[in-house]
C-alpha cells in the first residue's frame, strides 16, 4: 500500500462505524452518547420510552414496539441486558451510549416496574460479561 | 521522469494535506463527516422489453423505490398493484403542511398550524444535482424546483462555550481559519521547514497558492486589513460618496479560533452530497411522492397494512389488513414481489425467503432522527440578521437550525427547520412529548436568535423512532454489516426482491431508493423473461 492510500484510509477509517449518519448528516455532534442520564428510572424516562411508550406497553403501526409491561421474558436478565447492548432487528445497539452501571440500572428498573417483579439485581459486572 | 519516486510522493502527500486543509479542517470532517463519496451510478430509466402479457408483479410499499418499481414495470406492460400502509403516497418523501395532522407511535397527535405556503420536510430535504434519479422522476412528473442553499456564508456558527455564547458568521470563521493555516504553511515554505518535501520550484508556486487562498498580504501574513476583510466581511462596508472608506474588521486570534472549535462546522458544504448545486421541490420534498401517487393512482392501495408474505412455485401473496379499522384480512397475489417496506417492519412480518436474507433485514438497526419546524410571526432572520436560506450550525442538541429557501424578503409568517439531529440527542427527544421537543428547540434557537420567544407562532417536532411505518430513519449500516449480509438483501430470493434505500449504498437518500429500484426491476425483469 502506498503512502498516500494509507493516509486516505486512516482519514476514512472511523466513518464506517456508523456510515448512514455521515452520508445524510451535515453538523457534527449530537450521535455519539454517552447518555446524560443516571438511575434506572431517569434513563428509561430519558431514552427507553421513545419506543417502548411511557407506560412501557409498546406501540403498534406498520410494525411494532414490544411491552416491556408484565414481561416474562425479563425473567433471564442475561436477555434485557443483551438486547440493550447489542439491539435486535429495528432496535439499535445503546451498548456504546450507555455505561455498565446505566445498562444495570435501567435493566433493573424495568425488571422491577410495569407490573415485574424479578427481585435479582443487575450490577455493572453483569453487564460488562456481555459486553 | 525528473522527480525521483521520493520526492514525488512526498509532494503528493503535501499537496493532499493542502488540499484536505482546503477542505477546511477536512481531517476532522473527514473522519467525522465524508461518506463513500460516488456518483449514484443510476445510468437512465431502465429499459424493459415487453414481458409476456398478464405477467403480474405486487409492489409492497408506495415510497420512492416501490414508487419507481410501480411506474417503470407499469410502463413495460406489466400488470402491477401497490399496498400502501399510508393514506398517502410517498413514504419518507414527505412535507408536512398547515391543516394536517399527524398521530405518531403512542397516539400523541399533532394539529399543523402553519399558514399556507409553509411547510417543513421531516424527511429528506436535498435533492444533489448528481442524484440523477431522484431528479429524473421529479422532471419527468413534472415537480419544479428550486436551489437549496446548503452554505450561507452569512448564517451563524455558534457554540455555547465560546464568544460569550453569541454566533459568529459562517463567514468569518472560514476566512479566519483559512488565513491562518495559509500563513503558517506560508511561513514554514520561508524558514525551509519543508524543503525535503517541496522543490525549490514547487515552494514558489505553493506560496503564490497560499496567498491567493487565504487571503495573505503582501507579506504572506493573514492580519487586519482590505485583504482579509474581502473575505471575513468589514466593519463598515465600502459605500458610495463622501465617508464611503471601508473600515476593515479583526481577524481572530489563531489560538482562540482553535479553542472555539468553530470551525469543525465550516466543512459543511464540502462533502460530494452538500455541494451546490443542490435543489428541492417548490412546495415541499412532499410533492414528489404526491405526483407520483396522482400518476399511479388506479395502481394504489392505501390504508393497506401487510401481515404476511408468502411464495411458492405459482407466485406471491400479501395478506393484508386496513391499517386503521383491522377487519377481515385481504390477498393480494402476483407472479413476482417487489417489497419495499423498510427492515425494521418488514423483520416483523412473516416472509418464506431464505435464511440468508431473513438475517440481512434482522441485523438492520433503524436511526434515531428529529425534525423541528417552527412558524414564527415575521422573517426576523432575514430583516434583523440578513440571513437568506442556508443553515446555522451550533453544538446545541438542536445541532442546526435550517433557514426557509423560498419566498425570501415575504412579509407574512415564516418557517425554520428548529432543530434536524441524529444519534444521541434524537434519541432523548424522541422520549419527550411532541411539544417538549418544540419548546427544547425554541429554548436552544433563542441562544442563536433573540427574536424567537416573541415571534414564535406554532410548531411541529417529527421524532422518527415514533414513526409508525419505518419505526426510525433509516437503516443504518455498519461496514462489518455490509460485509456480512449487504448481498444477501439485495438477492432474488425466489420470487421476492427487496429495495428502498435499505437496499443501497445511499443510505437515507432518496437516489439509494431509486437506485436501489432500478436495479432491483431490472434484474427481475431479466429472471422473468428468462424464465417465460
Amino acid at each position: 500500500m502506498s503512502m498516500m492510500r494509507l493516509f486516505i484510509a486512516a482519514a476514512i477509517l472511523p466513518l464506517l462505524v456508523s456510515e448512514a449518519q455521515a452520508q445524510a448528516q451535515d453538523a457534527p455532534g449530537g450521535r455519539g452518547g454517552p447518555f446524560p442520564f443516571q438511575g434506572g428510572q431517569a434513563i428509561f424516562q430519558g431514552v427507553c420510552q421513545g419506543c417502548h411508550m411511557p407506560d412501557a406497553k409498546g406501540a403498534v403501526g406498520a410494525g411494532a414496539y414490544p411491552a416491556l409491561a408484565g414481561d416474562a421474558k425479563l425473567a433471564t436478565a442475561a436477555y434485557p441486558i443483551s438486547i440493550v447492548l447489542h439491539g435486535q432487528k429495528a432496535m439499535p445497539p445503546l451498548g456504546g451510549m450507555l455505561s455498565d452501571k446505566q445498562v444495570a440500572d435501567v435493566v433493573t428498573y424495568v425488571r422491577t416496574h410495569f407490573g415485574n417483579k424479578f427481585a435479582d439485581k443487575v450490577t455493572p459486572d453483569n453487564v460488562k460479561l456481555q459486553r | 521522469m525528473d522527480d525521483t519516486p521520493h520526492t514525488q510522493m512526498s509532494r503528493r502527500s503535501l499537496l493532499h494535506m493542502i488540499g484536505t486543509v482546503a477542505g477546511s479542517a477536512a481531517m476532522y470532517h473527514a473522519m467525522t463527516e465524508m461518506g463513500y463519496a460516488q456518483e449514484s451510478g443510476y445510468s437512465g430509466p431502465p429499459k424493459l422489453s415487453q414481458p409476456k402479457p398478464g405477467t403480474s408483479v405486487l409492489v409492497l410499499g408506495a415510497g420512492i423505490a416501490g414508487l419507481v418499481a410501480a411506474m417503470e414495470l407499469r410502463d413495460a406492460g406489466y400488470k402491477v398493484q401497490l399496498l400502501e400502509y399510508n393514506d398517502r403516497s410517498g413514504g419518507r418523501n414527505w412535507s408536512l403542511y398547515g391543516g394536517d395532522t399527524y398521530t405518531e407511535l403512542g397516539g400523541f397527535t399533532q394539529h399543523v398550524r402553519f399558514d399556507p405556503g409553509q411547510y417543513i420536510n421531516p424527511g429528506p430535504w436535498r435533492l444533489p444535482y448528481h442524484h440523477y434519479g431522484i431528479l429524473h422522476y421529479a422532471n419527468r412528473l413534472n415537480v419544479s424546483v428550486e436551489p437549496f442553499t446548503q452554505v450561507n456564508y452569512n448564517a451563524y456558527v455558534h457554540s455555547t462555550e465560546t464568544n460569550g455564547g453569541k454566533p459568529v458568521r459562517f463567514r468569518e470563521v472560514q476566512a479566519d481559519f483559512h488565513g491562518h493555516v495559509a500563513e503558517l504553511l506560508a511561513k514554514s515554505t520561508q524558514q525551509h521547514a519543508l524543503d525535503k518535501a517541496v522543490t525549490k520550484e514547487d515552494q514558489e508556486i505553493l506560496l503564490m497558492a497560499l496567498k491567493n487562498w487565504g487571503a495573505l498580504d503582501q507579506n504572506y501574513e493573514y492580519k487586519k486589513g482590505l485583504v482579509s476583510s474581502n473575505r471575513r466581511g468589514f466593519v463598515q462596508d465600502p459605500g458610495g460618496g463622501l465617508h464611503s472608506l471601508p473600515t476593515p474588521s479583526e481577524p481572530q486570534a489563531m489560538s482562540d479560533l482553535l479553542k472555539s472549535r468553530l470551525w469543525r462546522y465550516i466543512a459543511s458544504g464540502h462533502n460530494y452530497e452538500m455541494q451546490s448545486s443542490i435543489f428541492q421541490p417548490k412546495g415541499g420534498m412532499g410533492q414528489i411522492g404526491l405526483a407520483f401517487g396522482r400518476e399511479l393512482q388506479p395502481l394504489i392501495k392505501y390504508n393497506a397494512k401487510v401481515v404476511d408474505i408468502h411464495q411458492d412455485a405459482s407466485g406471491v401473496t400479501a395478506t393484508y389488513v386496513d391499517a386503521k379499522h383491522g377487519g377481515v384480512p385481504r390477498q393480494a397475489k402476483a407472479d413476482w414481489c417487489i417489497c419495499t417496506i423498510p427492515a425494521s417492519v418488514l423483520s416483523q412480518i412473516p416472509m418464506n425467503v431464505s435464511g440468508k436474507m431473513h438475517a440481512a433485514i434482522n441485523q438492520l438497526p433503524y436511526q434515531a432522527a428529529l425534525k423541528v419546524g417552527l412558524q414564527f410571526k415575521r422573517r426576523f432572520w432575514e430583516e434583523d440578521d440578513r440571513i437568506y436560506g442556508g443553515i446555522t450550525y451550533t453544538n446545541q442538541p438542536n445541532s442546526s437550525i435550517g433557514y426557509p429557501m423560498w419566498d425570501y424578503f415575504s412579509k407574512g409568517k415564516g418557517v425554520l427547520l428548529g432543530a434536524y439531529t441524529f444519534g444521541e440527542a434524537a434519541f432523548v427527544a424522541a422520549a419527550k412529548p411532541p411539544e417538549e421537543r418544540i419548546k427544547d428547540a425554541l429554548e436552544y434557537g433563542s441562544k442563536i436568535h433573540p427574536q424567537y420567544k416573541k415571534e414564535f407562532d406554532c410548531g411541529v417536532a417529527v421524532a422518527w423512532h415514533r414513526v409508525p411505518w419505518t419505526l426510525g430513519c433509516a437503516g443504518q449500516w455498519t461496514e462489518e454489516g455490509r460485509a456480512a449480509h449487504y448481498d444477501d438483501m439485495c438477492a432474488i430470493d425466489g420470487r421476492i426482491m427487496l429495495a428502498g434505500e435499505h437496499v443501497s449504498r445511499l443510505p437515507a437518500w432518496q437516489e439509494g431508493a431509486v437506485t436501489s429500484a432500478t436495479d432491483a426491476i431490472t434484474r427481475l425483469h431479466a429472471r422473468v423473461m428468462s424464465t417465460a
